[in-house]
Protein backbone atom coordinates (compact mmCIF):
# COMPACT_ATOMS: atom_id res chain seq x y z
CA UNK A 1 0.00 0.00 0.00
CA UNK A 2 1.40 3.28 -0.81
CA UNK A 3 -0.06 7.10 -0.12
CA UNK A 4 -0.44 9.47 -3.11
CA UNK A 5 -1.14 12.84 -3.37
CA UNK A 6 -4.06 13.58 -5.94
CA UNK A 7 -5.36 16.68 -7.00
CA UNK A 8 -4.29 18.15 -3.41
CA UNK A 9 -5.65 15.26 -0.84
CA UNK A 10 -3.68 11.91 0.16
CA UNK A 11 -5.09 8.23 -1.13
CA UNK A 12 -4.33 5.20 -0.43
CA UNK A 13 -3.41 2.89 -3.31
CA UNK A 14 -2.98 -0.58 -2.94
CA UNK A 15 0.42 -1.89 -5.03
CA UNK A 16 -1.37 -2.31 -8.70
CA UNK A 17 -2.45 1.26 -8.23
CA UNK A 18 -6.47 0.93 -7.03
CA UNK A 19 -7.86 2.87 -3.88
CA UNK A 20 -8.25 1.08 -1.16
CA UNK A 21 -11.38 3.26 0.26
CA UNK A 22 -13.70 4.34 -3.07
CA UNK A 23 -15.16 6.78 -0.42
CA UNK A 24 -11.55 8.95 -0.36
CA UNK A 25 -12.08 9.54 -4.53
CA UNK A 26 -13.96 13.20 -5.50
CA UNK A 27 -14.80 13.29 -9.04
CA UNK A 28 -12.09 16.45 -9.35
CA UNK A 29 -9.36 13.49 -9.33
CA UNK A 30 -10.56 12.51 -12.50
CA UNK A 31 -8.35 14.20 -14.73
CA UNK A 32 -5.11 13.25 -12.20
CA UNK A 33 -5.89 9.85 -12.70
CA UNK A 34 -6.56 9.22 -16.03
CA UNK A 35 -3.27 11.64 -16.93
CA UNK A 36 -1.57 8.54 -15.01
CA UNK A 37 -3.54 5.86 -17.41
CA UNK A 38 -1.91 8.19 -20.51
CA UNK A 39 -5.86 9.62 -21.10
CA UNK A 40 -5.37 13.10 -21.42
CA UNK A 41 -8.46 14.20 -23.26
CA UNK A 42 -11.57 13.06 -21.61
CA UNK A 43 -15.08 13.41 -22.88
CA UNK A 44 -18.25 12.37 -22.44
CA UNK A 45 -18.40 8.79 -22.60
CA UNK A 46 -15.09 8.36 -20.50
CA UNK A 47 -17.06 10.08 -17.84
CA UNK A 48 -20.73 7.88 -18.58
CA UNK A 49 -18.08 4.62 -18.28
CA UNK A 50 -16.37 5.82 -15.13
CA UNK A 51 -19.66 6.74 -13.35
CA UNK A 52 -21.23 4.16 -14.25
CA UNK A 53 -18.13 2.19 -12.88
CA UNK A 54 -18.65 3.50 -9.33
CA UNK A 55 -22.50 2.73 -9.69
CA UNK A 56 -22.10 -0.54 -10.22
CA UNK A 57 -19.32 -1.10 -7.07
CA UNK A 58 -21.94 0.14 -4.80
CA UNK A 59 -24.64 -1.68 -5.82
CA UNK A 60 -22.64 -4.97 -6.31
CA UNK A 61 -19.44 -4.53 -4.33
CA UNK A 62 -17.40 -5.46 -7.44
CA UNK A 63 -16.88 -3.70 -10.65
CA UNK A 64 -18.14 -5.22 -13.78
CA UNK A 65 -16.11 -6.85 -16.51
CA UNK A 66 -15.40 -5.60 -19.89
CA UNK A 67 -18.28 -7.97 -21.11
CA UNK A 68 -20.61 -7.23 -18.70
CA UNK A 69 -19.48 -3.24 -19.13
CA UNK A 70 -20.03 -3.69 -22.81
CA UNK A 71 -24.23 -4.70 -22.40
CA UNK A 72 -25.43 -2.54 -19.65
CA UNK A 73 -23.40 0.85 -19.46
CA UNK A 74 -24.51 1.80 -22.81
CA UNK A 75 -20.72 1.93 -24.44
CA UNK A 76 -19.84 -1.08 -26.75
CA UNK A 77 -16.84 -3.31 -26.18
CA UNK A 78 -15.14 -1.93 -28.78
CA UNK A 79 -15.48 1.69 -28.01
CA UNK A 80 -14.66 1.02 -24.88
CA UNK A 81 -11.01 -0.42 -25.87
CA UNK A 82 -10.98 3.02 -27.90
CA UNK A 83 -11.68 5.03 -25.02
CA UNK A 84 -9.49 2.75 -22.14
CA UNK A 85 -7.14 1.38 -24.96
CA UNK A 86 -4.80 -0.92 -21.91
CA UNK A 87 -8.17 -2.60 -20.58
CA UNK A 88 -11.25 -1.01 -19.86
CA UNK A 89 -12.36 -2.74 -16.82
CA UNK A 90 -9.15 -2.04 -14.96
CA UNK A 91 -8.18 1.11 -16.13
CA UNK A 92 -12.06 2.64 -15.75
CA UNK A 93 -11.54 1.18 -12.43
CA UNK A 94 -8.57 2.98 -11.18
CA UNK A 95 -9.70 6.19 -12.32
CA UNK A 96 -13.03 5.48 -10.72
CA UNK A 97 -11.58 4.93 -7.68
CA UNK A 98 -12.58 1.64 -6.99
CA UNK A 99 -11.03 -1.97 -6.60
CA UNK A 100 -9.61 -4.26 -9.24
CA UNK A 101 -13.08 -5.85 -10.98
CA UNK A 102 -12.74 -9.51 -9.50
CA UNK A 103 -12.19 -11.68 -12.70
CA UNK A 104 -13.72 -14.43 -13.19
CA UNK A 105 -13.33 -18.15 -12.21
CA UNK B 1 -51.36 -30.70 0.28
CA UNK B 2 -49.60 -31.60 -2.80
CA UNK B 3 -47.17 -28.85 -3.43
CA UNK B 4 -45.06 -28.15 -7.01
CA UNK B 5 -41.57 -28.33 -7.91
CA UNK B 6 -40.74 -27.00 -10.81
CA UNK B 7 -37.27 -27.28 -12.37
CA UNK B 8 -36.12 -25.61 -15.58
CA UNK B 9 -33.56 -28.10 -17.34
CA UNK B 10 -32.54 -31.63 -17.38
CA UNK B 11 -28.82 -31.73 -17.11
CA UNK B 12 -26.76 -32.57 -14.68
CA UNK B 13 -27.72 -30.07 -11.97
CA UNK B 14 -31.84 -30.52 -12.87
CA UNK B 15 -31.79 -34.23 -12.73
CA UNK B 16 -29.87 -35.09 -10.23
CA UNK B 17 -31.68 -32.49 -7.99
CA UNK B 18 -35.00 -33.95 -9.18
CA UNK B 19 -34.05 -37.59 -8.35
CA UNK B 20 -32.66 -36.75 -5.14
CA UNK B 21 -36.08 -34.43 -4.00
CA UNK B 22 -38.03 -38.14 -5.62
CA UNK B 23 -36.35 -39.69 -2.46
CA UNK B 24 -36.90 -37.53 0.32
CA UNK B 25 -40.43 -37.21 -0.90
CA UNK B 26 -43.52 -38.53 -1.63
CA UNK B 27 -45.68 -38.36 -4.76
CA UNK B 28 -48.53 -37.01 -1.94
CA UNK B 29 -46.22 -34.53 -0.65
CA UNK B 30 -44.48 -33.10 -3.87
CA UNK B 31 -45.18 -33.12 -7.43
CA UNK B 32 -41.89 -32.84 -9.38
CA UNK B 33 -42.05 -31.86 -13.00
CA UNK B 34 -38.73 -31.35 -14.91
CA UNK B 35 -38.60 -28.96 -18.26
CA UNK B 36 -35.73 -28.85 -21.04
CA UNK B 37 -35.67 -27.52 -24.55
CA UNK B 38 -34.33 -31.17 -26.04
CA UNK B 39 -34.62 -34.94 -25.01
CA UNK B 40 -30.56 -35.86 -24.76
CA UNK B 41 -28.74 -35.67 -21.91
CA UNK B 42 -25.07 -35.41 -23.76
CA UNK B 43 -22.14 -36.18 -21.25
CA UNK B 44 -20.04 -32.91 -21.74
CA UNK B 45 -16.76 -34.02 -20.41
CA UNK B 46 -16.37 -36.31 -23.17
CA UNK B 47 -16.28 -33.87 -25.64
CA UNK B 48 -13.13 -32.90 -25.06
CA UNK B 49 -12.18 -36.57 -25.76
CA UNK B 50 -14.20 -36.74 -29.32
CA UNK B 51 -11.98 -34.76 -31.17
CA UNK B 52 -8.93 -37.09 -30.77
CA UNK B 53 -11.11 -40.12 -31.59
CA UNK B 54 -11.08 -40.93 -27.93
CA UNK B 55 -14.49 -40.80 -27.92
CA UNK B 56 -17.70 -41.24 -29.91
CA UNK B 57 -20.25 -39.00 -29.99
CA UNK B 58 -23.39 -41.48 -29.66
CA UNK B 59 -21.64 -42.81 -26.55
CA UNK B 60 -21.98 -39.61 -24.94
CA UNK B 61 -25.63 -39.47 -25.31
CA UNK B 62 -28.16 -40.69 -23.40
CA UNK B 63 -32.04 -40.13 -22.90
CA UNK B 64 -33.06 -37.15 -20.28
CA UNK B 65 -36.16 -38.92 -19.23
CA UNK B 66 -34.24 -42.19 -18.84
CA UNK B 67 -32.23 -40.47 -15.86
CA UNK B 68 -35.42 -39.43 -14.09
CA UNK B 69 -37.00 -41.46 -11.46
CA UNK B 70 -40.26 -42.49 -11.84
CA UNK B 71 -42.96 -40.24 -10.60
CA UNK B 72 -41.16 -36.96 -12.05
CA UNK B 73 -42.97 -35.42 -15.29
CA UNK B 74 -40.91 -34.44 -18.03
CA UNK B 75 -41.60 -32.19 -20.25
CA UNK B 76 -39.62 -30.80 -23.47
CA UNK B 77 -40.28 -27.41 -24.17
CA UNK B 78 -38.67 -24.08 -24.49
CA UNK B 79 -39.40 -21.84 -22.02
CA UNK B 80 -40.73 -18.42 -22.82
CA UNK B 81 -40.36 -17.12 -19.38
CA UNK B 82 -40.34 -16.79 -15.91
CA UNK B 83 -43.49 -14.88 -13.83
CA UNK B 84 -41.47 -13.85 -10.50
CA UNK B 85 -44.59 -12.46 -8.84
CA UNK B 86 -47.15 -15.05 -10.28
CA UNK B 87 -45.46 -18.05 -9.25
CA UNK B 88 -45.61 -19.26 -12.65
CA UNK B 89 -43.30 -20.55 -15.69
CA UNK B 90 -44.93 -19.64 -19.47
CA UNK B 91 -43.58 -21.89 -22.12
CA UNK B 92 -43.38 -21.07 -25.34
CA UNK B 93 -46.51 -22.24 -26.34
CA UNK B 94 -48.41 -20.43 -23.63
CA UNK B 95 -48.52 -23.71 -21.27
CA UNK B 96 -48.33 -22.34 -17.69
CA UNK B 97 -46.48 -24.39 -14.77
CA UNK B 98 -47.44 -22.73 -11.43
CA UNK B 99 -44.72 -23.44 -8.71
CA UNK B 100 -44.12 -23.57 -5.36
CA UNK B 101 -40.97 -23.81 -5.65
CA UNK B 102 -38.43 -23.33 -8.88
CA UNK B 103 -35.03 -24.56 -9.40
CA UNK B 104 -32.80 -23.25 -12.27
CA UNK B 105 -30.90 -25.55 -14.22
CA UNK B 106 -30.82 -24.37 -17.74
CA UNK B 107 -26.92 -23.93 -17.16
CA UNK B 108 -24.62 -22.00 -19.80
CA UNK B 109 -25.44 -21.01 -23.36
CA UNK B 110 -22.70 -20.54 -26.43
CA UNK B 111 -22.95 -17.24 -27.96
CA UNK B 112 -20.47 -17.61 -30.32
CA UNK B 113 -22.69 -14.66 -32.39
CA UNK B 114 -21.51 -12.32 -30.46
CA UNK B 115 -17.97 -11.83 -31.43
CA UNK B 116 -17.16 -10.88 -35.08
CA UNK B 117 -16.38 -13.35 -37.79
CA UNK B 118 -16.24 -16.44 -35.30
CA UNK B 119 -19.21 -17.72 -37.44
CA UNK B 120 -18.12 -15.93 -40.47
CA UNK B 121 -16.10 -17.10 -43.12
CA UNK B 122 -14.18 -20.53 -41.77
CA UNK B 123 -16.66 -21.07 -39.07
CA UNK B 124 -16.58 -25.24 -39.12
CA UNK B 125 -14.03 -25.18 -41.92
CA UNK B 126 -11.47 -23.78 -40.27
CA UNK B 127 -12.52 -22.38 -36.81
CA UNK B 128 -14.45 -25.34 -34.20
CA UNK B 129 -14.97 -25.42 -31.37
CA UNK B 130 -15.44 -28.31 -28.92
CA UNK B 131 -17.79 -27.18 -26.27
CA UNK B 132 -20.83 -28.67 -28.14
CA UNK B 133 -21.57 -32.11 -29.83
CA UNK B 134 -21.69 -30.91 -34.19
CA UNK B 135 -18.23 -28.67 -32.95
CA UNK B 136 -16.75 -31.96 -31.55
CA UNK B 137 -17.35 -33.84 -33.74
CA UNK B 138 -16.17 -31.63 -36.78
CA UNK B 139 -13.02 -31.04 -35.49
CA UNK B 140 -12.01 -34.28 -35.19
CA UNK B 141 -11.81 -34.80 -39.08
CA UNK B 142 -10.41 -31.28 -39.75
CA UNK B 143 -7.69 -33.22 -36.82
CA UNK B 144 -7.50 -35.65 -38.35
CA UNK B 145 -6.75 -34.04 -41.82
CA UNK B 146 -4.40 -31.58 -40.71
CA UNK B 147 -0.73 -31.99 -41.54
CA UNK B 148 1.19 -29.04 -40.21
CA UNK B 149 1.10 -25.62 -38.86
CA UNK B 150 -0.75 -23.14 -36.39
CA UNK B 151 -3.24 -24.46 -34.34
CA UNK B 152 -4.65 -21.43 -31.68
CA UNK B 153 -6.63 -22.42 -28.99
CA UNK B 154 -8.49 -18.87 -28.20
CA UNK B 155 -10.50 -18.63 -24.75
CA UNK B 156 -12.98 -15.04 -25.84
CA UNK B 157 -13.92 -14.45 -22.67
CA UNK B 158 -14.41 -15.64 -18.65
CA UNK B 159 -16.73 -17.36 -17.42
CA UNK B 160 -16.83 -20.39 -19.69
CA UNK B 161 -17.45 -24.27 -18.31
CA UNK B 162 -15.01 -26.09 -16.73
CA UNK B 163 -11.88 -23.48 -17.24
CA UNK B 164 -9.46 -26.74 -17.64
CA UNK B 165 -10.46 -27.88 -20.57
CA UNK B 166 -8.84 -25.61 -22.77
CA UNK B 167 -5.63 -26.29 -21.04
CA UNK B 168 -6.44 -29.90 -21.43
CA UNK B 169 -6.98 -30.06 -25.52
CA UNK B 170 -3.93 -28.28 -25.60
CA UNK B 171 -2.08 -30.78 -24.24
CA UNK B 172 -4.04 -33.49 -25.51
CA UNK B 173 -3.38 -32.30 -29.04
CA UNK B 174 0.42 -31.86 -28.32
CA UNK B 175 -0.03 -36.02 -27.11
CA UNK B 176 -1.97 -36.46 -30.14
CA UNK B 177 0.38 -34.84 -33.17
CA UNK B 178 3.27 -36.88 -31.39
CA UNK B 179 1.14 -40.12 -31.95
CA UNK B 180 0.73 -39.40 -35.39
CA UNK B 181 4.78 -38.32 -35.94
CA UNK B 182 4.26 -34.86 -36.53
CA UNK B 183 4.08 -33.02 -33.68
CA UNK B 184 7.67 -31.12 -34.89
CA UNK B 185 5.64 -29.80 -37.51
CA UNK B 186 2.32 -28.53 -35.42
CA UNK B 187 2.70 -25.07 -33.54
CA UNK B 188 0.63 -25.11 -30.57
CA UNK B 189 -0.59 -21.76 -28.87
CA UNK B 190 -2.92 -20.81 -26.07
CA UNK B 191 -4.67 -17.50 -26.10
CA UNK B 192 -6.69 -16.40 -22.98
CA UNK B 193 -7.60 -12.77 -21.14
CA UNK B 194 -7.09 -14.76 -18.51
CA UNK B 195 -2.98 -13.13 -17.13
CA UNK B 196 -1.71 -16.61 -16.70
CA UNK B 197 -2.37 -20.22 -17.71
CA UNK B 198 -5.36 -21.02 -15.16
CA UNK B 199 -7.65 -18.62 -12.37
CA UNK B 200 -5.90 -19.73 -9.42
CA UNK B 201 -1.96 -19.11 -8.89
CA UNK B 202 -0.65 -22.18 -7.77
CA UNK B 203 -2.29 -24.56 -10.47
CA UNK B 204 -1.72 -21.79 -12.92
CA UNK B 205 1.83 -22.12 -12.58
CA UNK B 206 2.22 -25.61 -12.44
CA UNK B 207 -0.12 -25.74 -15.54
CA UNK B 208 1.70 -22.87 -17.31
CA UNK B 209 5.24 -24.67 -16.50
CA UNK B 210 3.47 -28.34 -17.83
CA UNK B 211 2.61 -25.99 -21.00
CA UNK B 212 5.94 -24.96 -21.91
CA UNK B 213 7.51 -28.54 -21.20
CA UNK B 214 5.29 -29.23 -23.89
CA UNK B 215 6.18 -26.48 -26.40
CA UNK B 216 2.88 -24.87 -26.30
CA UNK B 217 3.11 -21.08 -26.79
CA UNK B 218 0.63 -18.93 -24.31
CA UNK B 219 -0.42 -15.84 -24.74
CA UNK B 220 -2.12 -13.78 -21.66
CA UNK B 221 -4.46 -10.97 -21.53
CA UNK B 222 -5.37 -11.19 -24.96
CA UNK B 223 -9.02 -9.95 -25.37
CA UNK B 224 -10.17 -11.19 -28.87
CA UNK B 225 -12.36 -8.92 -31.05
CA UNK B 226 -12.44 -11.09 -33.98
CA UNK B 227 -11.63 -14.40 -35.30
CA UNK B 228 -10.90 -13.72 -39.36
CA UNK B 229 -11.10 -16.89 -40.96
CA UNK B 230 -10.59 -16.06 -44.10
CA UNK B 231 -7.61 -14.55 -43.69
CA UNK B 232 -6.95 -16.82 -40.49
CA UNK B 233 -6.01 -14.53 -37.76
CA UNK B 234 -7.20 -13.37 -34.42
CA UNK B 235 -7.64 -9.44 -33.71
CA UNK B 236 -7.42 -8.39 -29.93
CA UNK B 237 -9.21 -5.44 -28.89
CA UNK B 238 -5.91 -3.63 -28.35
CA UNK B 239 -5.11 -4.80 -32.77
CA UNK B 240 -2.34 -7.62 -31.78
CA UNK B 241 -2.78 -10.43 -33.75
CA UNK B 242 -2.43 -14.31 -33.70
CA UNK B 243 -1.99 -15.92 -37.04
CA UNK B 244 -3.69 -19.29 -37.40
CA UNK B 245 -4.55 -22.31 -40.28
CA UNK B 246 -6.84 -23.72 -37.56
CA UNK B 247 -8.63 -22.24 -34.44
CA UNK B 248 -10.41 -24.09 -31.61
CA UNK B 249 -12.52 -21.14 -30.15
CA UNK B 250 -14.07 -21.08 -26.73
CA UNK B 251 -16.89 -18.87 -27.81
CA UNK B 252 -18.37 -16.17 -24.77
CA UNK B 253 -21.11 -18.14 -22.81
CA UNK B 254 -24.51 -16.74 -21.42
CA UNK B 255 -27.18 -17.74 -18.96
CA UNK B 256 -30.44 -19.41 -20.94
CA UNK B 257 -32.28 -16.72 -23.07
CA UNK B 258 -35.81 -17.02 -20.90
CA UNK B 259 -34.05 -15.53 -17.92
CA UNK B 260 -33.14 -12.22 -19.74
CA UNK B 261 -37.04 -12.12 -20.68
CA UNK B 262 -37.90 -12.63 -16.71
CA UNK B 263 -36.81 -9.63 -15.51
CA UNK B 264 -34.58 -9.30 -11.88
CA UNK B 265 -33.66 -13.15 -12.72
CA UNK B 266 -30.65 -12.50 -13.93
CA UNK B 267 -27.52 -10.17 -13.95
CA UNK B 268 -25.83 -8.62 -17.18
CA UNK B 269 -25.26 -12.14 -18.74
CA UNK B 270 -28.10 -13.87 -17.69
CA UNK B 271 -26.88 -15.73 -15.02
CA UNK B 272 -29.16 -15.79 -12.16
CA UNK B 273 -28.23 -13.82 -9.06
CA UNK B 274 -27.85 -16.37 -6.44
CA UNK B 275 -26.64 -16.58 -3.06
CA UNK B 276 -23.46 -18.88 -2.73
CA UNK B 277 -23.77 -20.20 0.09
CA UNK B 278 -27.84 -21.20 0.40
CA UNK B 279 -28.30 -21.33 -3.82
CA UNK B 280 -31.65 -18.94 -3.14
CA UNK B 281 -31.79 -16.70 -5.75
CA UNK B 282 -31.89 -13.20 -5.01
CA UNK B 283 -35.01 -12.26 -6.79
CA UNK B 284 -37.14 -14.04 -5.12
CA UNK B 285 -37.41 -16.43 -2.03
CA UNK B 286 -39.06 -19.68 -3.80
CA UNK B 287 -36.38 -19.71 -6.57
CA UNK B 288 -33.04 -21.61 -6.30
CA UNK B 289 -30.23 -21.91 -8.71
CA UNK B 290 -27.88 -25.41 -9.38
CA UNK B 291 -24.75 -25.34 -11.45
CA UNK B 292 -23.77 -23.09 -14.19
CA UNK B 293 -26.94 -21.57 -14.72
CA UNK B 294 -25.96 -19.42 -10.89
CA UNK B 295 -24.01 -16.96 -11.06
CA UNK B 296 -21.55 -17.90 -8.03
CA UNK B 297 -17.68 -17.22 -7.79
CA UNK B 298 -17.08 -20.88 -8.55
CA UNK B 299 -15.96 -23.04 -11.70
CA UNK B 300 -18.76 -23.78 -13.85
CA UNK B 301 -18.33 -27.25 -13.84
CA UNK B 302 -20.37 -30.89 -13.19
CA UNK B 303 -18.71 -31.51 -9.98
CA UNK B 304 -19.65 -28.19 -8.64
CA UNK B 305 -23.54 -29.36 -9.45
CA UNK B 306 -22.80 -32.46 -7.52
CA UNK B 307 -21.71 -31.05 -4.63
CA UNK B 308 -24.60 -28.28 -4.40
CA UNK B 309 -27.05 -30.94 -4.74
CA UNK B 310 -27.21 -31.94 -1.32
CA UNK B 311 -27.03 -28.37 0.55
CA UNK B 312 -30.17 -27.10 -2.65
CA UNK B 313 -32.32 -30.44 -1.79
CA UNK B 314 -32.04 -29.71 2.19
CA UNK B 315 -32.76 -25.87 1.43
CA UNK B 316 -35.57 -26.88 -0.72
CA UNK B 317 -36.51 -28.93 2.16
CA UNK B 318 -36.39 -26.45 4.61
CA UNK B 319 -38.14 -23.74 2.99
CA UNK B 320 -41.31 -26.06 2.31
CA UNK B 321 -41.20 -26.62 5.86
CA UNK B 322 -40.83 -22.86 6.85
CA UNK B 323 -37.25 -23.50 8.32
CA UNK B 324 -34.39 -21.50 7.79
CA UNK B 325 -31.82 -22.36 4.99
CA UNK B 326 -28.26 -24.14 5.43
CA UNK B 327 -25.98 -22.09 4.38
CA UNK B 328 -23.36 -24.53 4.56
CA UNK B 329 -22.33 -24.55 0.55
CA UNK B 330 -18.94 -24.04 0.10
CA UNK B 331 -17.75 -23.75 -3.20
CA UNK B 332 -16.22 -27.07 -3.77
CA UNK B 333 -14.94 -28.04 -7.12
CA UNK B 334 -13.00 -31.24 -8.11
CA UNK B 335 -11.78 -31.23 -11.27
CA UNK B 336 -9.58 -34.38 -13.26
CA UNK B 337 -6.88 -32.13 -15.75
CA UNK B 338 -6.21 -34.77 -18.72
CA UNK B 339 -2.53 -34.30 -19.54
CA UNK B 340 -2.26 -36.95 -22.42
CA UNK B 341 -0.15 -40.17 -22.62
CA UNK B 342 -2.68 -41.88 -20.37
CA UNK B 343 -2.08 -39.48 -17.57
CA UNK B 344 -3.87 -36.49 -15.69
CA UNK B 345 -3.71 -34.29 -12.68
CA UNK B 346 -6.45 -33.77 -10.10
CA UNK B 347 -7.04 -30.21 -8.53
CA UNK B 348 -9.95 -29.88 -5.17
CA UNK B 349 -11.33 -26.59 -4.16
CA UNK B 350 -13.54 -24.16 -2.73
CA UNK B 351 -14.15 -20.57 -2.86
CA UNK B 352 -11.49 -20.02 -0.32
CA UNK B 353 -8.85 -23.00 -0.77
CA UNK B 354 -7.32 -23.00 -4.19
CA UNK B 355 -5.84 -25.62 -5.48
CA UNK B 356 -2.77 -27.11 -3.67
CA UNK B 357 -0.76 -30.37 -3.24
CA UNK B 358 -1.46 -33.41 -1.58
CA UNK B 359 -4.29 -36.39 -1.96
CA UNK B 360 -8.09 -36.80 -2.36
CA UNK B 361 -9.98 -37.08 -0.82
CA UNK B 362 -7.74 -37.71 2.56
CA UNK B 363 -4.37 -38.46 2.88
CA UNK B 364 -4.89 -41.98 1.21
CA UNK B 365 -6.13 -41.19 -1.85
CA UNK B 366 -5.42 -39.60 -5.55
CA UNK B 367 -2.49 -37.56 -5.81
CA UNK B 368 -3.13 -33.91 -6.55
CA UNK B 369 -1.73 -31.17 -8.66
CA UNK B 370 0.47 -33.90 -9.99
CA UNK B 371 0.58 -36.15 -12.92
CA UNK B 372 -0.18 -39.67 -12.52
CA UNK B 373 -1.90 -42.38 -14.31
CA UNK B 374 -4.54 -43.12 -11.88
CA UNK B 375 -5.85 -39.64 -12.33
CA UNK B 376 -6.35 -40.49 -15.54
CA UNK B 377 -8.04 -43.85 -15.39
CA UNK B 378 -10.17 -42.01 -12.31
CA UNK B 379 -11.25 -39.14 -15.10
CA UNK B 380 -12.34 -42.70 -17.39
CA UNK B 381 -14.12 -44.13 -14.55
CA UNK B 382 -15.73 -40.97 -13.70
CA UNK B 383 -17.97 -41.32 -16.66
CA UNK B 384 -19.60 -44.67 -14.96
CA UNK B 385 -20.47 -42.63 -11.34
CA UNK B 386 -21.68 -39.84 -13.92
CA UNK B 387 -24.34 -42.03 -14.82
CA UNK B 388 -25.21 -44.74 -12.23
CA UNK B 389 -24.22 -42.54 -9.21
CA UNK B 390 -24.62 -38.91 -9.38
CA UNK B 391 -27.01 -38.28 -11.99
CA UNK B 392 -29.69 -40.78 -9.78
CA UNK B 393 -28.60 -38.59 -6.79
CA UNK B 394 -26.72 -41.00 -4.57
CA UNK B 395 -24.02 -40.32 -2.64
CA UNK B 396 -20.41 -41.65 -4.15
CA UNK B 397 -18.52 -43.44 -1.10
CA UNK B 398 -15.75 -41.03 0.28
CA UNK B 399 -16.82 -38.20 -1.44
CA UNK B 400 -19.05 -35.52 0.39
CA UNK B 401 -20.24 -32.06 -0.70
CA UNK B 402 -17.71 -30.28 1.66
CA UNK B 403 -14.37 -29.57 0.43
CA UNK B 404 -11.68 -32.46 2.13
CA UNK B 405 -9.03 -30.27 4.42
CA UNK B 406 -7.34 -33.82 5.30
CA UNK B 407 -4.57 -34.68 3.00
CA UNK B 408 -3.87 -31.60 1.86
CA UNK B 409 -0.56 -29.36 2.18
CA UNK B 410 -2.29 -26.04 3.15
CA UNK B 411 0.41 -23.05 4.48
Amino acid sequence: MTTATIAGSQVELNDEGFFEDPEQWTEDMVPELAANEDIHELDDKHWQVIRFMRQEYFANGTGPTVRALGKTSGVSVKELYQLFPKGPAKIAARIAGIPKPKGCI
Amino acid sequence: MTENVVILGGGTGGTLTANRLRKQFSRGELAITVVDQDREHVYQPGLLFLPFGLAHGEDLIRPRHRQLKKGIDFVESDIDRVDVDGHRVVLAGGRELPYDVLVIATGARLVPDETDGLTGPGWMEKVFTFYDLPGATGLEQALRDFQGGRIVVNVVDMPIKCPVAPLEFCFLADWYFHERGIRDRVQLTLVTPLDAAFTKPRAASMLGGMLEDKGVELVTEFNTGEVDGSAGKLVGFDEREVPFDLAVVIPVHSGAEYVGRSPGLGDALDFVETDPHTLQSKVAPEIFAIGDAANLPASKAGSVSHFEGEVLVENITRFLRGEPLDASFDGHANCFIETGFDKALLIDFNYEQEPVEGHYPGPVGLPLLKESRLNHLGKLMFQWFYWHSLLPGRDIPGVGADMPRAGKHID
